[in-house]
């Protein structure tokens, strides 16, 4: 048992039966469906708003060139122009492999003792594809509920569900990214507690987010295939949020707004969570910018202007007390026997 | 550190979080001014003399590709073409001669919900509307 992760489980279950019960009191459902979906979509982007001008008030005076390859220098020197850009346009392209394939995660090595005090550095790509899977399913997933919230619904969105839905398995048609998602998860949390070093370092707000993304995932799942919902009402309700009529369809059911509480959840602790890597990826100092070191001068923004004392001034200012003392001076006032001290010695 | 609200690469920060809200917000831009009424499917002049459909309405509307399903799965693999629902009434599983014999207007009536819903039952690649049909 863990406190980190017990603290972060016991809190999910609350905010499930806060739902679950919450619904069925009186004005539980507007709570719930309307006035907590508003107010969780206003902090997330106001709260996501201000984080980032937050962060783009901190001065980045200094590349920073974590780098993975030669910089760019003489012309017969081949330089590595994605890993260590020169310029703009690497530095997109760089930018865009990071966001869309997680390239940093990419290189990702295991470090272990070996034979007992032999250190060695092992390819490890597991957490890599997991997250990637996790990324990717979880943007398809969020993608495809857009159906809930346009009408009509974009055509791109049904090529995607055909996609997604290949397969054909069963009806309602199974739906891989959802599948891939709550596999995901649950690969990154069972990383997080079966590593002992990952386990060690692992805070309340890493796993909290694991098991609400986990709620999330396993609410919907559940819905789709096991428990229903009338789907035609929950699109009603759904469009009645984004079109600003909101209103309650009779008869969803209360997993529907588990679901929609874990979410709005979600959106509400995003600004404050780490979760905010989602805006934070493109202020990273390493990765946005060029590793221009060599090629501009960047002056520190914050250097204020120093009132310099030069030692030529200095001299010129204590010149016959320095001689009197037998101090060494730069400029003899009758130019003679600098170096004298030095050969009698 | 200094105690300064300059913000660094202003332009490039603001056009990004430009883009970040209007994708956040794309839902309520998207509907701006569309009416989005909520489809009724249109019970044929048969369904309505029928009354009642294979199972209760709340079931149907939430769990009818179920019964679907289960029918398909029993006449292709069991070769068993009967279905007594929980009132003792049997019924042909099948997806046009039944489904659809009932609820004879397609359009108006399943399409209607799955259009909205967004979903492309891939039945009728191979099986047919028997009205489309004649
Ligand atoms: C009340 C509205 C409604 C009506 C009427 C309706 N459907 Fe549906 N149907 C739905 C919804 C909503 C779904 C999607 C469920 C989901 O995505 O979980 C669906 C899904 C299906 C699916 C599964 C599709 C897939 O690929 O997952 C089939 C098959 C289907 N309906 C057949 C029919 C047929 C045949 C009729 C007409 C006899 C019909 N439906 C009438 C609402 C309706
Ligand atoms: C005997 C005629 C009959 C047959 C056969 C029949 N239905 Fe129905 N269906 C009805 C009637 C009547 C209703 C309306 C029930 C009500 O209003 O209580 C209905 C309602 C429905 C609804 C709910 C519509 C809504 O307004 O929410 C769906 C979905 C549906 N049927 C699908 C099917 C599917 C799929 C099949 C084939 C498995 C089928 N029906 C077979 C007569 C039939
Ligand atoms: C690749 C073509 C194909 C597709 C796609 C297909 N079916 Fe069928 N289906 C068949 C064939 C062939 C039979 C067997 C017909 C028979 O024996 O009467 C059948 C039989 C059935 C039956 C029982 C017999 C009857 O008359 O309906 C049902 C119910 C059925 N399918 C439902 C579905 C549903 C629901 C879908 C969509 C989710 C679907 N099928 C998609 C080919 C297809």
């Amino acid at each position: 048992m863990n406190i980190s992760y017990m603290y972060s489980l016991i809190a999910v279950v609350v905010l499930f039966l806060l739902a679950y019960v919450g619904v069925k009191l009186p004005g539980g459902e507007v709570f719930f469906g309307v006035i907590i979906p508003y107010l969780a979509l206003i902090i997330f982007v106001l709260g996501f708003v201000n984080r980032v001008i937050d962060w783009a008030r901190s001065p980045v005076p200094f590349r920073i060139p974590t780098t993975c390859g030669q910089q760019k220098s003489l012309p017969w020197i081949k330089s590595a122009s994605i890993d260590n850009p020169s310029g703009t346009g690497g530095v997109i392209v760089r930018m865009i492999l990071e966001v869309v394939f997680l390239r940093s995660l990419f290189r990702n090595t295991k470090c272990e003792l070996k034979a007992g005090d032999k250190i060695s550095y092992e390819w490890e790509k597991w957490l890599w594809l997991f997250s990637l899977i996790f990324h990717w399913s979880f943007f398809i997933v969020l993608f495809r509920h857009l159906r809930f919230f346009t009408e009509p619904v974009p055509a791109c969105l049904q090529l995607l569900e055909k996609l997604d839905g290949f397969l054909q398995i069963g009806l309602p048609g199974l739906m891989l990214s959802g599948v891939a998602l709550l596999a995901a998860v649950t690969f990154l949390f069972l990383r997080r507690i079966l590593i002992p070093q990952v386990k060690y370092i692992s805070l309340g707000s890493d796993y909290f987010p694991l098991f609400l993304i986990f709620g999330i995932a396993f609410t919907g799942i559940l819905m789709r295939y096991f428990t229903k919902v009338d789907i035609v009402g929950a699109k009603a309700f759904t469009m009645g949020l984004v079109t600003l009529k909101p209103h309650i369809t009779e008869g969803v059911g209360s997993v529907f707004y588990v679901h929609l509480f874990f979410v709005s959840v979600l959106l509400a602790y995003f600004p404050f969570s780490k979760l905010m890597h989602l805006g934070g990826i493109f202020m990273s100092p390493t990765r946005n910018l060029a590793n221009t070191s060599r090629v501009k001068r960047h002056v520190n923004p914050w250097n204020y202007p120093v009132k310099i004392h030069t030692y030529e001034a200095y001299e010129d200012e204590f010149r016959e007390k320095m001689i009197e003392a037998g101090l060494p001076v730069e400029k003899m006032m009758e130019p003679e026997t600098p170096e004298e001290p030095e050969e009698k010695e | 550190m200094p105690n300064n609200k300059k913000m660094y690469d202003k332009g490039k920060v603001v056009a990004g979080l430009c883009i970040f809200v209007v994708l956040i917000t794309f839902p309520f831009w998207f509907n701006l001014g569309k009416a989005a009424p909520v489809p009724e499917p249109k019970l044929s002049d048969k369904a309505k003399a029928a009354k009642e459909c294979v199972m209760p309405k709340a079931y149907m509307k939430a769990e009818h590709m179920q019964i679907l399903n289960e029918w398909r799965d029993t006449v292709v693999r069991d070769a068993k073409r009967i279905y007594t629902n929980p009132s003792g009434k049997k019924f042909n599983m099948s997806l046009s001669n039944t489904c659809l014999d009932c609820h004879t207007e397609k359009a108006e009536f399943c399409d209607a919900c799955h259009n909205y819903a967004s979903v492309t039952p891939y039945c009728w690649d191979c099986h047919i509307d028997p009205k489309e049909a004649k």
